[in-house]
């Protein structure tokens, strides 16, 4: 167990000159043979190879990750944790992660930077009140926090908000997650790192899947850039690229890849203790703990793999920030980014079993993948050590394309990814 | 802002045009099983690279066929539905 991190081991190490610090986690060479091989080593995988090791005891497990861990998706995104889904599957879902972020520093001994202050998801007429107080009660029975908000109570949350008569999206209300949060995204990837490595995980950089070995009908193994590594049970977390590697292993998958931009102004000084989305304008934003203005919109408008993003949503973005908070005109943008999106036809993941046995998939999260690494990251684990569902994933199975019975959250909650 | 060619128009904004689907699936036909009827609703090519889509063109409301790449963005033809297909 790598040392434990506390007030005392800082001040310790602080006395000598911060002279003792070791690496969080090690980088050991590929191995040839495993019991467990996750694809993957973003938040999701690492989460899964972590849960892999304290939930099921496994004992050889392995993380292969084509560039750094954490560099794709887990390091693209804005952050931002809620559950404030429709339909109970995905309460369900979001919710068992959400919890999961809750506890998570304590658990990881890490500080992941969890900061719960609250989503508002802005109404801008009568009738976007109907179906806030509908998303509301449908949170609630499913066992998720909720609260219709007035006019006024959205106004005193963020006060800089575009209270003009002119307003082309004016504020009526909204609906307030108050659980919902952010977390400082490369933490987590790094947390987990640190946490399985400390539990005998091999986490290996630099190791491009390049295909899977098949032996009679089976997938038992991994081709890497690296050489061939045998595997028991194969994992796949991949979000993005999951098209590409599901190719590799002989089956498609109903994913389109995207890109999904986002991008920081400036720093400046506190101005939005909470994260605001305008369904009318499509963006969102929450201010960051250096004070830089964190947003980001819809996807791009072509299937890609380019991790960029053009400019005509780039500019919708930035003019849909302009709309909700006219002062923010004034501000620079700092930095623009895009990461590639698996968006699947009802905007819910794929987690289960894929067409080839031993292999398992954990993608399809779309734009949300990031809020959902505590519970998808156990979810892979439990499929991978157990051969089968845990309830929370059962109905997530690739299965519901051919029967029909699809979770369609950009229907139920107006989240489109 | 990317300019896409279309066919019958021109070079125009890349705001002008939709994205449809890709190109080259084709309807089953007869006593269709559920796994074939779900892979022609839902399945996707979704390559890295090299594609073939079908897309519109909003202004003129004309569907046709776009070879570009997904990583690059370069387009390397359009052609109407009637030529491409």
């Amino acid at each position: 167990m790598a040392r434990r991190y506390s007030a005392w081991s800082l001040f310790a190490e602080g006395l000598r000159g911060h002279v003792g610090w070791t690496p969080a986690w090690t980088s050991p060479k590929l191995k040839p043979s495993y019991d467990f091989v996750i694809v993957g080593g973003g938040g999701h995988g690492l989460a899964a190879a972590y849960h892999l090791a304290k939930t099921h005891g496994a004992k050889s497990v392995a993380v292969i990750e084509k560039g750094w861990i954490g560099g794709g998706n887990t390091g693209r995104n804005t952050v931002t944790i809620r559950s404030n889904y429709f339909f109970p599957e995905s309460v369900a879902l979001y919710d068992f992660a959400l919890r999961g972020y809750e506890t998570l520093s304590a658990e990881l001994n890490y500080n992941i930077m969890f900061s719960p202050r609250g989503i508002v998801t802005v109404a801008h007429s009568d009738a976007e009140m109907e179906v806030a107080a509908r998303l509301v009660n449908a949170m609630r029975l499913n066992g998720a926090d909720a609260d219709l908000l007035t006019r006024a109570q959205v106004l005193a949350k963020a006060p800089l908000l575009n209270v003009s008569d002119q307003a082309r999206y004016p504020v009526f209300g909204g609906v307030w997650q108050g659980r919902a949060g952010v977390a400082r995204h490369d933490a987590v990837a790094w947390g987990y790192a640190r946490a399985a490595s400390a539990r005998g995980v091999d986490i290996v950089q630099n190791c491009e899947a390049t295909g899977f070995l098949v032996e009679g009908g089976r997938c038992v193994g991994v081709e890497t850039a690296q050489g061939t590594v045998r595997a028991g049970a194969v994992g796949l977390a991949v979000a993005g690229h999951s098209s590409v590697l599901a190719k590799q292993a002989g089956f498609e998958l109903p994913v389109r890849s995207y890109a999904l931009q986002a991008m920081v102004s400036e720093p400046v000084k506190p101005c939005l203790d909470t994260i605001l989305l305008y369904p009318g304008t499509g963006t969102y934003v929450n201010q960051s703990d250096k004070g830089e203005l964190v947003m980001g919109g819809g996807l791009d408008r072509m299937p890609s793999y380019a991790q960029r993003g053009n400019p005509p949503v780039q500019e919708a973005v930035i003019s849909g920030l302009l709309e909700m908070f006219p002062a923010f005109g004034q501000l620079k943008l700092l930095r623009q980014w895009a990461g590639v999106c698996d968006v699947t036809p009802d905007s819910s993941p794929l987690i289960g079993p894929s067409p080839l046995p031993g292999l398992y998939l954990n993608c399809g999260w779309g734009t949300g993948g990031f809020k959902a690494i505590p519970a998808g990251g156990y979810l892979l684990a439990h499929l991978m050590a157990r051969g089968q569902h845990h309830e929370i994933s059962r109905p997530f199975d690739l299965d519901r394309f051919r029967t029909g019975r699809l979770i369609d959250e950009a229907a139920g909650s107006g989240i489109p990814h | 802002m990317q300019l896409f060619p279309c066919p019958f128009c021109g070079k125009r904004a890349e705001t002008e045009f939709s994205y449809a689907a890709e190109a080259g699936k084709t309807r089953p036909e007869g006593d269709v099983s559920d796994v074939a009827w779900s892979r022609y609703l839902y399945a996707e090519n979704n390559p890295r690279g090299a594609t073939r889509e079908i897309w519109v063109h909003l202004t003129c409301g004309e569907y046709f066929v776009m070879e570009r790449d997904t990583v690059t963005h370069a387009v390397k033809s359009s052609a109407s539905l009637r030529d491409a297909l």
